[in-house]
């Protein structure tokens, strides 16, 4: 019955999904690895915004790529067969913004006249579609934008709406605070807006939602749980502290938490991670598969991906491991330590705030934060 | 040169004494904040408080049958010492012999030269309290009897290692005639290179130092009176070995120099106490093994696992999971727990010390405290290992911008340091509870 009913809101809605550049702001993770197949919470970040998708009925959807393609449509073809949605790679050969995309996939876009998802692929929340839908149809404009509001405005783009959420103006990185209700990076457009989008390089916040807001066809809709841009490491993992504490409250979240003896707060952990003996894990930690964790460990606020190792006693605040690294013994790790792939951390090694690029062995200590080539 | 090699009229009655010289509260200072504790020769390394190592190098020598330990501490900070280690050397007699003002190196030998000549020795030994090593006391009697024996008059015998030429103005200097071994200059720290051979501040005195210096206190006394003198914070009776002996008596001919390449180190600041630890921990390796941690194999899981050479205090509770060494010393009633890792450190007695805590480089004062999962690490400054005959640098406290120079992290006593912060390059002064993380900072 539930699906009916969320068929008959979404109806034949598509969905575009901006996946886009080379994912600098998360290097070194995304050196060689495209960033919407990095695991936020155990799971491609790519697929938390899919399965958001999928479970709001959406069937079909245009992945804008420019970079690493074959790579992301070889990983998620078993995805969308599970899944049972299409996937259409649009491959951009220049950088067309965050509009030109559009432009760019309109024959999939437009092939009904449904309005369609606009998504920025860095945009971790509760993903209220069904909701957006019925705010969108209700107001009959082009075009929604979803709204959340943050503490410091002054990093994002700003909306301004009344107080039936018809958007006023925009203002990018205000200096002054004039409101702390930003962008979202989420959108519901009409097919009409396509015809606005010319096959050029150009930024939707700046060039297209002025233009729709000045004809009052754009309305705000505001997020109600919580939102994170999770494009760099620090907003990665408050990102993550967020995303656990919200599932974590849910009471029908299809996360299996782990609990137990020596397990503190939200902590996600694959089924094969093996854990030695006297470690605290917690809160708000995510271990990748196979993963193991040696005696006498402890982790706070960290993201361990897959078939890392970390040595006995241990202790990691604030990091972000990423696949297949060796974490020796008594070695300490934190403040957004980011290692890349197949990092090796000797003995007794510390690291302050350190991003270390795949491949790299660390010997001795980095006690001020820095690169580490 | 070996004892078999005796002069004649030696007779076998032959006794030598052994004068230390360990200054007094105002020296030692750049051993805070561990010297605000307990006197600097009091401070244990390798588990043996200083002096104590001072002691055991003379107890070594058969002749020597007293001890005499000079300085102007007052009397109740070092006689309970002496009063406890006195059943252990029961052949020597040991006495604490307190000056009542700073009257220097040779001042304080001329004060109690009584004390000294009493038995009639045939020369005594001079050590510096401020420095430690491995000292060859009985080839230097040796050598001191056979120029005697071979006609020579020798004053005194000095101990010299060799330094590098950057290091070696920090230092006396020595030049020598290559043959005698007979001293023909001396200089106390040179602004330009002098000489690689330095003074170890290790000495055998012929008791014909007395009229030598008496002559000298009598010059001070009446220039004093004379006007001619000020007292600059140190009284005219302040005479210096080095400065009013060594460096005017070099024309006469009458000094020798006895080389070493053994271990040798100045321990002045408490950042050479880490180096001088290891120094002493590699000597016990080398003479008493038994001192060492896991020497005393088949307790099975009821000890730690050690690396290199450990001091442990028979008392100190270390859990079998945890990993020490090398060159670690832990004092009296330490309870240290699980997974604990320490390495290069003093550990001082009654410290607690929590689970999966790894400590280097680092002095932990008495009674101190550290939760689970910290660190507390400290830079060493160890002498170049690539430069032969480096010694360890006496780095300033501060860099010339002001900066802390990164060196050992020193916790004073009953310092309390929580779980799962780290302490880096840091001096903590005592009876200090540390609520975060410190890197580079002294901690008042």
């Amino acid at each position: 019955m539930m699906k009916s009913e969320e068929s008959s809101i979404i109806g034949n809605m598509k969905a575009l999904i901006l996946v886009g550049g080379y994912g600098t702001r998360l290097r070194p993770l995304t050196l060689f690895r495209p960033k919407p197949l990095v695991e936020f919470a155990n799971k491609p970040i790519l697929e938390h915004q899919l399965d958001a998708l999928v479970d709001a009925g959406v069937r079909q959807v245009v992945l804008a790529v420019s970079y690493r393609a074959e790579e992301m449509e070889q990983e998620l073809k078993t995805y969308a067969e599970r899944k049972g949605v299409k996937l259409i790679f649009s491959h951009e050969t220049e950088p067309l913004g965050t509009a030109g995309p559009l432009a760019l996939a309109r024959k999939y876009l437009e092939s009904d006249s449904e309005p369609f998802f606009v998504l920025n692929s860095d945009i971790i929340c509760d993903f209220p579609f069904k909701d957006m839908v019925a705010f969108h149809k209700n107001h009959g404009g082009e075009g929604t934008i979803a709204v959340t509001k943050v503490e410091e405005p002054s990093k994002y783009g700003v909306v301004i709406y009344d107080e039936k959420g018809k958007v006023e103006s925009f203002m990018e990185k205000p200096q002054e605070f004039v409101s702390n209700k930003i962008n979202a990076g989420l959108y519901i457009l009409n097919s009409k807006v396509l015809d606005r989008i010319e096959l050029r390089p150009t930024s939707i916040e700046k060039e297209i939602f002025p233009v729709m807001a000045s004809s009052q066809q754009l309305y705000a809709y505001e997020l109600k749980g919580y939102w994170m841009d999770i494009g760099q490491p620090k907003d990665f993992l408050t990102g993550m502290c967020l995303y656990l504490q919200s599932e974590g409250q849910n009471s029908e979240t299809k996360l299996k938490f782990r609990a137990g003896a020596g397990i503190v707060g939200n902590v996600l952990v694959d089924e094969s991670v093996k854990i030695g003996s006297n470690c605290r894990i917690g809160p708000n930690v995510t271990i990748g598969k196979d993963v193991v964790i040696e005696d006498g460990v402890c982790i706070k606020r960290c993201t361990v991906l897959s078939g890392s190792k970390i040595g006995s006693h241990s202790w990691l605040d604030s990091c972000i491991v990423g696949w297949k690294c060796k974490i020796g013994q008594w070695v300490r790790m934190e403040n957004v330590t980011v290692l890349g792939e197949d990092v090796i951390v000797d003995d007794e090694v510390y690291i302050n705030g350190g991003k270390v690029l795949p491949h790299k062995a660390i010997s001795s200590s980095v006690s001020v934060p820095q690169i580490i080539m | 040169m070996t004892a078999t090699d005796l002069p004649p009229g030696c007779g076998d009655q032959e006794i030598t004494k052994a004068v230390i010289l360990i200054g007094g509260p105002q020296k030692g200072t750049r051993f805070r904040p561990l010297s605000l504790d307990v006197p600097k020769p009091l401070f244990p390394v390798a588990g043996v408080p200083l002096i104590q190592h001072l002691i055991e190098a003379c107890v070594q020598v058969p002749s020597v049958k007293e001890i005499l330990i000079l300085g102007y501490f007052a009397s109740d900070e070092i006689t309970p010492f002496i009063g406890e280690i006195r059943p252990l050397y029961p052949t020597v007699r040991i006495r604490y012999l307190q000056e009542y003002t700073r009257l220097d190196t040779a001042g304080g030998i001329y004060h109690f030269r009584d004390q000294i000549k009493a038995g009639n020795p045939s020369s005594f030994i001079i050590i510096n309290g401020d420095v430690g090593g491995d000292f060859p006391l009985q080839e230097m009697l040796e050598f001191q009897s056979n120029l005697k024996a071979s006609g020579k008059t020798p004053l005194l015998t000095i101990l010299a290692t060799e330094a590098t030429r950057q290091q070696s103005v920090n230092y006396g200097c020595i030049v020598e005639n290559k043959e005698t071994h007979a001293v023909t200059h001396y200089v106390e720290k040179p602004e330009t290179f002098v000489s690689a051979t330095i003074n170890c501040g290790v000495y055998v005195c012929s008791l014909d130092i007395f009229p030598i210096i008496s002559k000298i206190y009598a010059t001070r006394q009446q220039l004093f009176y004379e006007g001619k003198i000020e007292e600059n914070g140190e009284t005219w009776e302040s005479i210096a070995l080095e400065r009013d002996i060594i460096m005017p008596l070099t024309a006469e001919g009458n000094l020798y120099v006895y080389h070493s390449n053994r271990m040798w180190s100045q321990v002045k600041t408490a950042g050479s106490a880490i180096y001088a630890n290891r120094q002493y921990l590699a000597m016990y390796r080398r003479r008493q093994p038994d001192r060492l941690a896991g020497c005393n194999k088949g307790k099975g899981d009821t000890t730690p696992r050690i690396l290199g050479d450990v001091y442990i205090h028979p008392s100190a509770q270390v859990h079998p999971s945890c990993l020490i060494g090398p060159n670690v010393s832990i004092g009296k009633n330490v309870t240290i727990g699980p997974g604990v890792r320490i390495r290069e450190s003093i550990v001082l007695g009654d410290t607690v010390i929590q689970d999966h805590t790894l400590i280097r480089y680092t002095i932990v004062g008495w009674n101190s405290y550290i939760g689970k999962w910290s660190r507390v690490e400290g830079t060493p400054c160890d002498p170049n290992p690539n430069k032969p005959f480096a010694k360890m640098e006496n780095v300033p406290l501060f860099h010339e911008d002001g900066k802390l120079n990164p060196s050992i992290t020193i916790l004073g006593c009953h310092v309390r340091v929580p779980s799962e912060v780290v302490v880096l390059n840091s001096i903590v002064l005592p009876y200090k509870e540390l609520s975060r993380s410190f890197s580079n900072e002294i901690i008042l």
